[in-house]
């Protein structure tokens, strides 16, 4: 899923302090699974704007609304018939979220209440950590299921680096070291062998740099 | 192994005498001299200098310019290059540049997280890796192309070192990780500081053992402590050192201004021991803004005189 967490109370305030009525838009896909902009979070973000305009001495009315899906043109339909009534929409999705709301109405001002910040799962309650930066060409055939690319700092697909120590990676120990952990599983599995090949140079250009990512699937078009 | 490049430091290790390398961090500021009164000091003792790529991601004076200004004073620099920074485009087109200058000596490295250096906030690059620098410059050199597939115009002819720590973990499969650096073409190897002379041992059996000392040139690297604080500082902070808890007592036990002297004792004591093993090629001895210190080492090391080659 695509893990974010809330942005600081005043830097909202910031975008909307002009405003008198606000439209707070929840997602109820990832950002409801990692507690950042589901339906209850759209809640307590309707309170806090509320009284922080109360102690200034200003009235804000918000109207509270959680769609299915933010990335979803169909959803993003469903507050059509009411977004007119806003100064502005105070989106709690993912940037994806963010930017279908502003590509689809478009003189509606949309703030982003999130930072969005990886694609990852949740290891435990309340953990959230990354494993995947969309490369576009997987490899993680080559790594034993582990993702270099995403978990090594220096993303080394020939790692590990020389800091590497005693499982952790030399900028922070609270990191694992991505490469302790492929040999740790090859050898798991019976394949420390597969370590002395040679990752061979990739090609980024599925990546970020290759400019931004579309795919076209005429089987699916209407 | 027969030369394959105009390098002095190749032909050294190929006329089977030891070698002995240092190495100069270019100054903070664009004051160049700085460098070349870095390599006066060290020009007599030592076979080639590295000159580092701003090394724990500390913002300086480029490698490249510095390597060009030692081989303009007739020196033999060895260009530290690291992935950090550079995408492939950048490091094929400073490696021609380097070369152009007739620099034959490239050291490969990934280089430090950004998050130790001056910019914490900067991107890294890493387009390749270490292994795969080294695969590029011999790519260049053997096949006189460039990774796009084109060919270039006189290939750079450089002697392709890469750095080892045999002290990172996990510890077995470092020697299985210099093998790929040997498979991806590397030709010398320059070890992180050694301390743990006894992990150092081990590690250069399973070396021989593997063959892996008659495929690549390994010079020991050595770095004299200051004091007993940097012998600690060395020990507790620095990612991937080994500094064993008797070479920090022997360091502390001796008066503070006597200090300095034990470190460069420690470290003389240490080449002699280091000689001794099958495999060691020679020296890369790390004076960390203690340049001028280089001499005395080398010379109470009994590394000199340094042999010239034509």
């Amino acid at each position: 899923m695509i893990v974010a967490e809330r942005k600081p109370l005043d830097e909202i305030i910031g975008f909307i302090k002009d405003c008198k009525k606000i439209l707070i838009v929840g997602c109820n896909e990832c950002v409801t699974v990692c507690y950042a902009g589901g339906k209850k979070e759209v809640a307590i973000l309707a309170s806090a704007l509320k009284m922080a305009f109360l102690k200034e001495g200003k009235e804000l009315e918000v109207k509270e609304v959680t769609l299915e899906r933010q990335c979803d043109q169909e959803y993003l339909e469903e507050i059509r018939d009411i977004i007119d009534q806003y100064d502005a929409v105070v989106s709690m999705a993912c940037g994806v979220g963010v930017q279908f709301m502003a590509e689809k109405y478009q003189s509606m001002p949309v703030y982003p209440a999130l930072n969005t910040l990886f694609m990852g799962g949740a290891e435990e309650m309340g953990v959230w950590s990354e494993r995947c930066q969309g490369c576009g060409q997987c490899i993680l055939g080559q790594t034993a299921g582990i993702c270099p690319i995403t978990r090594c700092a220096k993303r080394l697909l020939n790692g590990p680096c020389g800091g590497s120590t005693q499982g952790h990676c030399e900028i922070n120990k609270d990191l694992p070291c991505a490469w302790q952990l492929i040999l740790d599983r090859l050898k798991a599995l019976g394949r420390l062998d597969d370590y002395d090949r040679l990752i061979s140079i990739k090609d980024w250009s599925t990546e970020r740099s290759g400019g931004p990512r579309k795919i076209v699937r005429e089987d699916l078009q209407q | 192994m027969n030369p394959k490049t105009p390098s002095k430091l190749e032909k050294i290790l190929a006329s089977g005498q030891l070698a002995v390398t240092s190495e100069c961090g270019p100054p903070r500021g664009s004051n160049g001299d700085a460098i070349a009164k870095k390599a006066e000091m060290i020009k007599d003792y030592v076979d080639a200098i590295n000159i580092t790529d701003n090394q724990t991601s500390v913002t300086r004076l480029c490698s490249l310019a510095a390597v060009i200004r030692l081989k303009l004073m007739g020196l033999e620099p060895i260009l530290q290059m690291v992935t950090r920074d550079r995408n492939r485009i950048a490091l094929q087109s400073d490696i021609l540049g380097a070369a152009s200058f007739e620099i034959n000596n490239i050291l490969c490295l990934s280089g430090d997280h950004q998050q130790f250096g001056d910019n914490p906030q900067a991107q890294n690059v890493f387009d390749i890796d270490s292994m795969q620098l080294i695969q590029t410059v011999r790519y260049m050199r053997d096949e006189g192309k460039f990774l796009g597939g084109d060919d270039l115009e006189k290939s750079p002819q450089m002697f392709v070192g890469a750095a080892c720590n045999p002290f990172a973990d996990p510890f077995e499969i470092r020697a299985r990780r210099l093998a790929k650096k040997v498979a991806a073409g590397v030709e010398f190897i320059q070890t992180q500081c050694i301390y743990n002379l006894d992990k150092f041992e081990l590690w250069m059996k399973q070396i021989r053992d593997m063959g892996l000392h008659e495929k690549v040139y390994i010079l020991a690297g050595v770095t004299p402590f200051k004091s007993a604080g940097m012998a600690k500082y060395m020990k507790n902070r620095v990612p991937g050192m080994d500094v064993p808890d008797e070479v920090v007592k022997r360091m502390s036990g001796v008066d503070k201004d006597k200090q300095s002297e034990e470190g460069i004792k420690i470290c003389i004591e240490s080449i002699q021991r280091l000689k001794d093993i099958e495999g060691v090629r020679g020296f890369h001895i790390m004076a960390i803004e203690w340049e001028e210190k280089v001499p005395e080492i080398v010379e109470k090391s009994g590394l000199l005189p340094r042999p010239s080659v034509s």
